[in-house]
């Protein structure tokens, strides 16, 4: 027997998973309208590529995953597109989000599948393209895409695949009775996942509360030859471990299984390890096998508000009213809906919303099996729930912190490694719902980040905006310097020409002198000359400017940006002037600043832009 | 039926914080029974008039501070807090210390601070010690147990004992109704072997203190009961004992004058197991982690024995209680437990 590590804390509530186990898995009847949410996996939600008024067949894609974490949907039965509009969708938010509405046509007619005979001939990338497009992700917990989760990166070595079958929540018995009576299909699921991954070690984990089902499991995987699929040595075992809440969260089952921690904030691959829930294992292998996208699922239905609580094998997008019916809900009797079991299940805002790929129960429970919650009491600091908290954490400290809004002191006692399970709320004596205030708290400190990178973004931004006007002030200083200098050597060769000009006019003095003295009446030369003399200045400089311009463009910008800033300056002191009297054009003038702003702006991404291509080319 | 929208867990174990308040009274109950076996009806009167005082006082409290009276005064906590510090005062304490000493623990070290769950403070040790510095006199006298009176004395009847209490009757002043008590009697000694002392008075029984010794094996019933049904955990009433224990083996000194007894005789006599049980355990004014609990109660049994053997006071439990309460913070600060992916292990 292999050697099994305990993980800290844990509670054992009532287990209540007997009820739904009396009869064998239900295929439920097709419901008449099958609602998808786009999102029903962690990461970006899948973008519809069906219309309205479309028919489609079972199984065929309907919407399409957008980006590396993403998965596609598919028809769960063949119909017609109703609608591609907002719906409420199970979330404990209770929010409306993109769904598609398939009207059945009851035909529940196939597109064209191509089974494989034999997955052993498809290769790693084969293999997960196949699981990518045939939409699967977690169907235990969260629902993160398992073509990502498969797909490790080639600098990570894994040696571990993990399968959970712990199946710790109350109530919920799909994996069990997915066990009890697929465990060639969960065996195969296995050897596909070990023909992707290459583990020499294959941990099969199941709770020792569902002892009945080891033989069969042990059998099913006794069938494949783990070596050969790896290409190693591979060894598969099913270890059995005592019952306790909350074992099959994937860490506290990697502990339980491997003695190791997945570091704060790391992944199980980081320590070689994958873990897959069994569920995902068969949608795998009827995607690889049967080319059967993912399209139902195994949810149980349980409760004393439903007579007749079982397993049913249920298409995606039914509505939880449909199945409820199918097991004879009282609904005077309900006081919740719950999707998901008691501990981290979320009650659902209404009986309309849809099954989807992580939906493993519904539970109606009455009033007296689960009460309403009685008043929160004060916290007596009696411990009880840090003695439960499977990720050692202090959750009375956390609680008092959380009241206290001291995310700081809250980051210290690492909430972000709260897994959220609810053991510490179960046990309070004082009622408090600490997992609520974790929850809030989260959020609180998700946006503290938020608005601190959003200030680092405007403190950066602001700081290269300071230092490039400081720049464009010195380079502006430089230029007036330069100018002044060009005029001073203009003003000088002016001079010059002035006294040129003065020996000129001397001339010119003396020559009407003589004119006058010999009485000679001549045009005098030296205006024309003069004149003459301007433009072609005015030409020149015209000319040099260009010439400048040309060789060195810079300049130019320059100037615009000088203009630009003091028609900033002057538009923005009449928009000052306005308001300080009112002027019923204060919106216009501001407009007209806003302009010249945008214009300045402009100017020097202009110049910046000539600036970064200089140098560039230097 | 409209579907209720609340968020997970849905599930609660049935335990309430009154329950568990009624389990510590429940648990309190041998220990209770023995002190009145062994010293007669002064302890049930000091926890009648001091419950009857603390609910008074905690309904005035919560009154002046706009709080549901009922809601509050249903959790129990302080009746817990008044038959502790009941069972802490000497027997036969008149009413009026049982009032001051209410007054303290539920107004000035509850109350004012927040009331249950926010007292730095144990409120029964701040009401002990705020008795013991203000009344030394009453509260060092403590009747001799019954066993050891003289046949001439009566023991005062039930409804004499609150009368008594009332100060509507006197103590009967006979000579030999108050006595030293054993741990008074080891710290005046300075002249006899611990086993010429023992042989010398009886107020020392077989392990402890006469009476003293059974009670406190009746509260070591009532306390394992409570960590049985995992009201508490070992850490802080072992850790504590273990102390105890270890320093009086240290400093037995081979029974000479200089020594305060074995390691049974302290533990066994005065507070100490009650302490350990019924003080330390306190969840609100300890330190909250298993490892801080350790460090916690092993201070508490340091400062007892220290202040046993050096200081002024007879018994000192509530002080070394008070002491590790201030250090509570301190303590929970340097034993944060390492949480899940964080140890050195994973990294
Ligand atoms: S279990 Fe509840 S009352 Fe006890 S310490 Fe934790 S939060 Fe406080
Ligand atoms: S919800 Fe968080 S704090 Fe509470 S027991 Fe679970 S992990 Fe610990």
């Amino acid at each position: 027997m292999k050697k099994i590590w305990d993980v800290h804390g844990g509670i054992h509530p009532p287990e209540n998973k007997s009820q739904s186990l009396s009869k064998a898995i239900v295929t439920a009847p097709i419901a008449p309208q099958l609602t998808l949410p786009l999102s029903q996996h962690i990461g970006a939600p899948a973008k519809a590529i069906v219309n309205i008024g479309d028919s489609v067949l079972k199984g065929q894609c309907i919407a399409e995953a957008v980006g590396p974490v993403s998965v596609p949907l598919h028809a769960p039965t063949s119909g017609t597109i109703v609608a591609i509009e907002q719906r409420t969708i199970p979330h404990a938010s209770g929010l409306e989000d993109n769904c598609i509405v398939i009207e059945s046509n009851g035909n529940d007619e196939w597109r064209e599948r191509h089974p494989i005979a034999d997955f052993r001939s498809l290769d790693k990338n084969m293999l997960i393209d196949i699981i990518r497009n045939a939409g699967i992700s977690g169907m235990g917990g969260a629902g993160f895409p398992t073509s990502v989760k498969l797909d490790t990166r080639d600098d990570i070595a894994i040696d571990t695949l993990v399968l959970n079958a712990t199946e710790c929540e109350p109530y919920i018995t799909a994996d069990h009775s997915l066990m009890r009576e697929y465990a060639d299909d969960i065996a195969t699921g296995v050897a596909i996942l070990a023909k992707i991954i290459k583990p020499t070690k294959i941990l099969f984990g199941i709770e020792d509360n569902k002892l009945d089902v080891v033989e069969g499991i042990t059998a099913a995987l006794a069938e494949h030859d783990f070596n050969t699929l790896t290409g190693l040595k591979t060894e598969a075992e099913v270890i059995t471990f005592p019952t306790k809440y909350p074992s099959g969260g994937e860490k506290q089952l990697i502990q339980i299984l491997t003695g190791k921690e997945v570091p704060s904030g790391g992944l199980p691959a980081e320590l070689g390890i994958v873990c897959q829930n069994i569920g995902t294992a068969v949608a795998i292998k009827n995607a690889v096998c049967l080319d059967e996208p993912l399209i139902s699922r195994i949810t149980t239905v349980t409760g004393d508000a439903v007579n007749q609580p079982c397993n049913y094998e249920v298409l995606l997008g039914t509505p939880v009213e449909f199945l409820l019916a199918q097991s004879d809900y009282q609904a005077n009797k309900s006081s919740r809906l719950i999707m998901g079991g008691p501990m981290m299940g979320f009650a659902v805002a209404n009986t309309a919303v849809p099954i989807i790929k992580t939906t493993n129960c519904i539970l109606a429970p009455t009033e007296q099996e689960l009460p309403t919650p009685p008043p929160a009491q004060a916290c007596i600091r009696c411990g009880m729930c840090a003695e439960a908290c499977p990720a050692s954490l202090l959750p009375q400290q956390l609680y008092w912190f959380a009241q206290g809004k001291e995310l700081d002191k809250l980051e210290e006692h690492n909430i972000a490694d709260c897994i959220e399970c609810g053991a510490c709320s179960y046990v309070c004596p004082s009622n408090i719902p600490l997992v609520q205030y974790y929850r809030a708290s989260k959020v609180e400190i998700q946006q503290r980040k938020v608005d601190h990178q959003n200030a680092e973004l405007a403190k950066e931004r602001f700081e290269a905006r300071q230092e490039r006007l400081q720049r464009l002030e010195d380079e502006k200083i430089a230029a007036r310097k330069a100018r002044q200098a060009a005029a001073k050597l203009a003003a000088e060769q002016r001079g010059k020409e002035d006294e040129r000009s003065v020996a000129v006019q001397a001339a010119v003095e003396r020559v009407k002198a003589k004119k006058s003295q010999t009485e000679t009446s001549t045009i005098p030369t030296a205006t024309p000359v003069d004149s003459d003399d301007l433009v072609a200045r005015a030409v020149a400089k015209r000319a040099a400017q260009q010439a400048e311009d040309a060789a060195n463009p810079e300049s130019k910008l320059i100037r615009a940006v000088e203009s630009a800033q003091q028609r900033v300056t002057k538009s923005q002191a009449r928009v000052v002037d306005a308001e300080a009297s009112q002027d019923p054009n204060l919106a216009i003038l501001k407009q007209a600043a806003e302009k010249a702003e945008a214009k300045l702006v402009a100017t020097q991404q202009a110049l910046n832009d000539f600036k970064e291509q200089n140098s560039a080319q230097e | 039926m409209a579907l209720m929208r609340i968020t997970s867990p849905h599930a609660h174990n049935k335990q309430s914080t009154s329950d568990v308040m009624r389990l510590v009274l429940l648990a309190t109950l041998p220990g209770v029974l023995a002190l009145t076996l062994a010293f007669g009806w002064g302890t049930i009167i000091n926890i009648l008039l001091a419950s009857l005082f603390g609910l008074g006082l905690e309904a005035l409290a919560l009154a002046a501070r706009k709080r549901p009276i009922a809601f509050y005064l249903n959790d129990y906590s302080v009746l817990v807090t008044a038959v502790l510090l009941a069972i802490a005062l000497p027997p036969y304490s008149p009413w009026w210390i049982l009032l001051t000493g209410m007054f303290f623990s539920i107004i000035v070290a509850k109350q004012l601070y927040g009331g249950l769950g926010y007292n730095p403070f144990n409120p029964a040790m701040v009401g002990y010690v705020v008795l013991l510095i203000s009344f030394p006199m009453q509260m060092t006298t403590w009747v001799a147990p019954i066993e050891l009176l003289p046949a001439s004395v009566s023991i005062p009847s039930l409804w004499d004992s609150l009368l008594i209490a009332l100060g509507l009757l006197q103590l009967p002043a006979v000579d030999g109704f108050t006595m030293a008590t054993p741990l008074d009697l080891v710290r005046q000694n300075n002249a006899l072997m611990i086993d010429d002392l023992q042989q010398q008075y009886t107020q020392f029984g077989r392990w402890g203190g006469t009476g003293w010794e059974w009670a406190s094996i009746a509260f070591l019933i009532g306390g394992l009961f409570l960590m049985y049904r995992k009201i508490f955990t070992w850490h802080a009433p072992i850790s504590m004992l273990i102390a105890l224990a270890f320093l009086s083996a240290v400093f037995y000194d081979g029974g000479s004058s200089a020594s305060i007894g074995t390691p049974a005789f302290q533990l066994l006599t005065g507070a100490a197991i009650f302490g350990a049980f019924f003080i330390v355990t306190d969840p609100v004014s300890s330190a909250v982690s298993n490892k801080g609990r350790i460090i916690y109660g092993a201070g508490i049994g340091i400062l007892i024995f220290t202040i046993r053997k050096w200081g002024n006071y007879p018994d000192s439990v509530a002080f070394a209680v008070l002491l590790m309460n201030f250090a509570a913070p301190l303590i929970d600060h340097y034993t944060q437990p390492a949480t899940y992916g964080h140890s050195k292990k994973s990294k």
